[in-house]
């Protein structure tokens, strides 16, 4: 046990260190290991030892054609993951809002949503790409794609405001409205800045999760790929480091949106604390 | 408050049920009636059939793909709930600032914003035939041939399993603890509990609420996937979700449809036993 008083730590203590720095570095290891692979020489292999220090592979993977359509499924990526961000940021704030209150089928919504996070990809992928293919539409990036994205990020996004109001202190918006502000003004000038946030863990969810998925973007996603089905694609046929050379950037991207938003979150905090 | 059919909370909760009714609803319902259709070659047929589930359900295929996928599903939840618990008592007691605490459990976190396929990619070049495992294995004289079980195998499939899903298992427990009140801990203390009772009989009941969410999560994930075994089995091992991906490719899609009717009532028959020992919205 943890003993508050005194400074003496326990063993348990210790043995438990030791076990989450090796959680750490099962965690972030093979990481690296691809981030330091990727700089393998032009004739390196997809292990060590390391033939040479070169960014040949990062060159190759904008130049030549066996990588496929790198940047064109980057961009339908990182559009798709905007997109679907605004929406599960914009859907979640709403729904947040009308759980406050209890409504008429407020319930059946509510499990509806942990359906749409716990059931298998699968499913979303294979119903909608069956939906369309029945009603006659195309499946598209931006269309069928969008959809299943949603049914991944809109429980998060829902979670997160149901945890923020939860935690909401109400009297500010009664204080708010004591001093004459119309129900709009209250949202606008109280509700809103004291879960930006909040809102920000939700657009990040939005993003990351979006720009990652794979799972139920396999059968809906159209004729053009996303990055991910690129980069799975890549997994049987492709046999040098130029994989890995993708895998790093795209990790690089991911770690540069999280760190972002993390400093946004601080900033927004911050500016809480003075008003 | 209005509690007439219609109010201002309907209208805000309107975008998520026209989503969800689209691209959830709508789709399992397409998918239930498709599984009672025939197909041939060239297209679906409309109709009434039970073929594609006797088929189903007469194959040792599937049997052994069920039996393979709950094989991974419980192995995965023991390691996750062990590793997972461990992790988040040594957050949520052993760390003593808040600012540290916080630090660590977005360590644990920021993976599950990158992108899983990577996350296994990566594992590649230490698994592999020639990978640093096997390279020091061999160097150190431990074993005089490159262990071949590493990769493509059960043992690989695992261990992508519990690299990606092991946070499922860190957060909500983590939550449960930190609101454990700490004057029970102390009380326990003062009645003269070893450190470990107090683990088995104050903490893991106080925690239950937070190790069933995460359970639901880890085991749901693994019941429906077909990434992970597709890439971390090298193509040679089954399971119920890469049936259904490979039933796709060739386009069976009432064969298809039909499996993934008996992964959702498998998946919402676990569910239903899970769901009866926690009330998850009281937990939030």
């Amino acid at each position: 046990m943890a003993r508050t008083t005194g400074n003496r730590r326990p063993r348990s203590f210790y043995w438990l260190t030791a076990l989450f720095a090796l959680f750490m570095l099962f965690l972030y290891g093979p990481t690296l290991t691809i981030g330091i692979l990727s700089f393998q020489g032009p004739n390196g292999g997809l292990t060590f030892p390391m033939n040479g220090v070169s960014l040949y592979w990062f060159h190759n993977l904008f130049t030549e054609q066996q990588v496929g359509d790198f940047g064109g499924s980057f961009t339908r990526s990182l559009l798709l993951g905007v997109g679907v961000m605004l929406c599960t940021t914009v859907f979640s704030l709403l729904a947040g809002f009308a759980y406050r209150r209890r409504f008429a089928g407020s319930n059946t919504l509510f499990y509806l949503t942990l359906a749409s996070l716990i059931i298998p990809s699968i499913l979303i992928s294979l119903g909608i790409g069956l939906m369309f293919d029945r009603l006659g539409w195309a499946p598209h990036w931006y269309s069928s794609a969008f959809g299943a994205h949603l049914t991944w990020t809109l429980p998060f996004g829902l979670l997160i405001m149901f945890a923020v109001f939860n935690r909401f202190n109400p009297s500010f918006e009664a204080a708010a409205r004591d001093l004459g502000a119309s129900h709009w003004q209250t949202v606008r000038l109280i509700v809103l800045p004291l879960i930006a946030p909040s809102l920000l863990g939700v657009a990040l969810f939005g993003l990351t999760l979006s720009y990652d998925e794979f799972a139920r973007t396999l059968m809906v996603s159209g004729s053009f790929n996303t990055l991910p089905l690129e980069l799975f694609g890549m997994t049987t046929n492709v046999t040098t480091p130029v994989l890995y050379a993708l895998g790093t950037l795209t990790t690089v991207f991911s770690f540069a949106v999280i760190t972002l938003i993390v400093v946004l979150m601080s900033v927004s905090r911050q500016r809480q604390q003075h008003h | 408050m209005n509690r007439g059919l219609l109010s201002v909370s309907h209208l805000q909760a309107l975008p998520l049920s026209l989503t969800l009714l689209m691209f959830l609803v709508f789709p399992i319902a397409v998918i239930i009636i498709v599984s009672f259709w025939d197909y041939d070659s060239y297209q679906l047929i409309p109709g009434f059939i039970l073929d594609n589930y006797q088929y189903l359900l007469t194959s040792s295929v599937t049997w052994q793909a069920y039996l393979n996928t709950f094989k991974y599903a419980i192995s995965t939840w023991l390691i996750t709930l062990v590793l997972g618990f461990s992790i988040a008592y040594y957050l949520a007691f052993h760390i003593r600032t808040t600012r540290m605490q916080t630090l660590l459990f977005m360590l644990c976190t920021i993976p599950f914003f990158t992108s899983n396929i990577i996350r296994m990619i990566s594992w590649i070049p230490l698994l592999g035939r020639n990978g640093m495992v096997n390279s020091f294995l061999l160097s150190t004289g431990l074993i005089e041939q490159p262990l071949e079980f590493l990769l493509y195998s059960d043992f690989s499939i695992i261990l992508a399993y519990v690299h990606l899903y092991t946070l499922f298992m860190v957060t909500p427990i983590f939550n449960t603890m930190m609101r454990i009140d700490r004057r029970l801990i102390e009380a326990a203390r003062d009645a003269g509990a070893a450190p470990w009772q107090i683990l088995l009989m104050v903490i893991v009941p106080l925690c239950k609420s937070g190790i069933l969410i995460g359970s639901i999560f880890v085991l749901t994930m693994v019941m429906g996937d077909f990434v992970t075994v597709s890439i971390m089995g090298g193509g040679l091992h089954a399971s119920v979700g890469l049936i259904i991906k490979n039933e796709i490719s060739l386009l069976q899609y009432p064969a298809a449809a039909a499996s993934a009717v008996v992964l959702l009532i498998t998946v919402l028959i676990m569910l239903m036993v899970m769901f009866r020992l926690v009330d998850i919205r009281k937990e939030l």
